[in-house]
């Protein structure tokens, strides 16, 4: 085979082979179908579909929620993170592997979860009602869900580029006068930006896709509280299996240039880092 | 570099170290806001859990996991786990000598194919089988025609879990092998030790703990997947109610005690798994 290496390891073929034909009929074929199920469309349904005030609605929940829980995890993120990197107080440890649980931690029991403390009756939520604060069943419990399950990617990011400041410089900045602020403008910021801006996507990427802890907190009203992912179950359920491919389709190209733009930014870190390490 | 200091501050004389009050206010406003951030958004949820589960008491508890439709959706749920985990472990472990430990052309493409369904939103992941195999799908015709189900069916609700679960195993194998390098196993096939040989006696037991993760990580998704088994799944209680599926049931039924006595199984399940990431990680075999 010229298309690769030789080498004196056996089963590339056998490994190789079954790789591809694995992924070829769970995952590739699969997927074509949807994109093959948008395309017997005509062109004219398939845009009244995306674009009806119903799905108009539901873009701009679910790209809003994510867009905002994704710039709230950008903030917390940083914070939790520096925490965890950079003291030391009873309990870290604990914290730190406690930041995992949303992803351990399935959809279901984080939606029932949320919605019962910031409901209105809820640990939370009765502190919030007399405010005129209402979380549960609108556009800010999906928010709040969607900031939990993305929450790990943001501080994930941050952490390792966080570790790689070099002290020694912050150091000599503040031995050279510098104030607190301006070492972290001027050395701790440009250092952590990439990791920062790739944990950004990352939350984004993952809360547009979200659907399981959202549709309990969220109510679910069309128009106000119905999140992409719930228009395309309903879609199903009315077995317009077209209509629910066609939105399925924009979710996909969303995700896609969101994937793009995290390998974009990933290139960008390694090769800022390559660079300071010149 | 010195010219960009500003110079305001230069008449303070500060040395690090010297402000540490100010230090003391910084850190402390650091760890209260985000502990405080993690006890609204994390802590809070996950004790509300099991303040619902166990509000009418111990024997209520107890006492729901003897509901049948409870007990089904917990088999049920165990049975998809034991038939994907292993499936997509083979594949993992397929994956990762392939891509590991040769050299190809396109190897970089095949590893974005297999992140793949990580991207993707878990409605689309349950959505595509239905438009394979539904009722109006592409073989629904032809799968009434046999008599086949798999959409509503335990072979729709297991493909459904196959793509979400499908790159966890040979994700953190890949880059594990990758940096452990061939050099082991090219010298144990130089010295005459057959294919299988090599791969059981030199790079299982060098990678055992990355796999032990990835499965232990597959597990939980495939455990705890809600979306795109609940696409699949038709939602029959007591047949193909999955327990993330029967805890939105018993939500909606307002038995709030039966949703999160099944939740609060998943949530130790959670625990457990991330117990494990803890002692991998310590082990020290994680990557990088």
């Amino acid at each position: 085979m010229s298309l690769r290496k030789p080498s004196v390891l056996p089963g590339f073929g056998l490994t190789f082979g079954f790789t591809t034909f694995f992924l070829s009929a769970i995952v590739l074929l699969p997927l074509a179908a949807l994109v093959l199920a948008a395309a017997s469309m005509h062109w004219a349904d398939f845009v009244r579909v995306i674009s009806s005030p119903r799905a108009l609605g539901s873009y701009r929940l679910s790209f809003g929620a994510s867009l905002l829980a994704a710039s709230i995890n950008l903030v917390f993120g940083l914070i939790i993170a520096w925490t965890l990197v950079r003291y030391e107080f009873p309990g870290r440890k604990l914290i730190d592997a406690l930041i995992d649980m949303p992803f351990a931690l399935p959809t279901a029991v984080s939606g029932i979860a949320l919605t019962t403390v910031f409901a209105p009756n809820g640990w939370i939520g009765r502190y919030l009602e007399p405010l005129g604060v209402k979380v549960a069943y609108t556009w800010l419990g999906v928010t709040l869900a969607l900031t939990l399950i993305s929450m790990p990617f943001a501080v994930r990011a941050v952490q390792p580029a966080l570790l790689e400041v070099q002290r020694e410089l912050e150091e000599a900045a503040e031995t050279l006068g510098a104030g607190r602020f301006y070492v972290f403008r001027r050395i701790i910021l440009p250092t952590v930006l990439p990791a920062l801006l790739t944990g950004f996507t990352l939350s984004f990427a993952r809360a547009v896709g979200e659907y399981g802890s959202v549709i309990f907190i969220a109510g679910n009203l069309p128009m106000k509280t119905e999140i992409t992912p719930l228009l395309i179950v309903i879609h199903l359920e009315e077995f317009d299996y077209q209509g629910a491919a066609a939105l399925g389709v924009v979710m996909l190209t969303i995700s896609f240039g969101v994937l793009l733009a995290i390998n974009l930014l990933q290139g960008w870190g390694r090769r800022r880092h390559v660079q300071a390490a010149h | 570099m010195a010219a960009a200091l500003p110079h305001g501050l230069a008449g303070e004389t500060a040395r690090p170290g010297q402000h540490t009050w100010m230090d003391a206010i910084v850190r402390w406003l650091f760890i209260t806001v985000s502990l405080a951030f993690l006890a609204a958004v994390l802590l809070a949820p996950l004790a509300t859990v099991f303040a619902m589960a166990l509000a009418h008491g111990l024997a209520a508890y107890l006492h729901s996991f003897a509901d049948p439709d409870t007990a089904a959706a917990i088999r049920l749920t165990l049975t998809t786990a034991l038939v994907v985990v292993p499936i997509n472990t083979v594949f993992g472990l397929a994956a990762a000598w392939a891509i590991a430990k040769f050299e190809f052309r396109g190897k970089s493409i095949l590893i974005t194919l297999i992140d793949l369904p990580l991207a993707i939103s878990p409605v689309i992941s349950g959505m595509i089988f239905v438009l394979l195999f539904g009722l109006h799908g592409w073989f629904g015709a032809w799968l009434q025609e046999h008599e086949i189900s798999i959409v509503f069916a335990l072979p729709g609700i297991m493909l459904a879990t196959m793509f979400v679960t499908f790159p966890y195993v040979a994700r953190e194998l890949i880059p594990l092998m990758q940096q452990l390098g061939n050099d082991e196993e090219e010298a144990a096939i130089t010295l005459g030790a057959g294919g299988w040989m090599t791969f059981f006696r030199v790079t299982l037991p060098k990678v055992r703990w990355g796999l032990v993760y990835g499965m232990v990580l597959c597990n939980a998704r495939a455990m705890g997947e809600f979306g795109a088994v609940s696409v699949v799944s038709g939602h029959i209680r007591g047949l193909t109610n999955t327990m993330p599926l029967h805890i939105e049931i018993l939500y909606n039924e307002y038995n709030f005690v039966g949703a999160f006595a099944v939740a609060s199984l998943l949530t130790l399940l959670a625990a457990v798994t991330l117990v494990v990431k803890t002692l991998v990680e310590r082990a020290g075999y994680r990557r990088r």
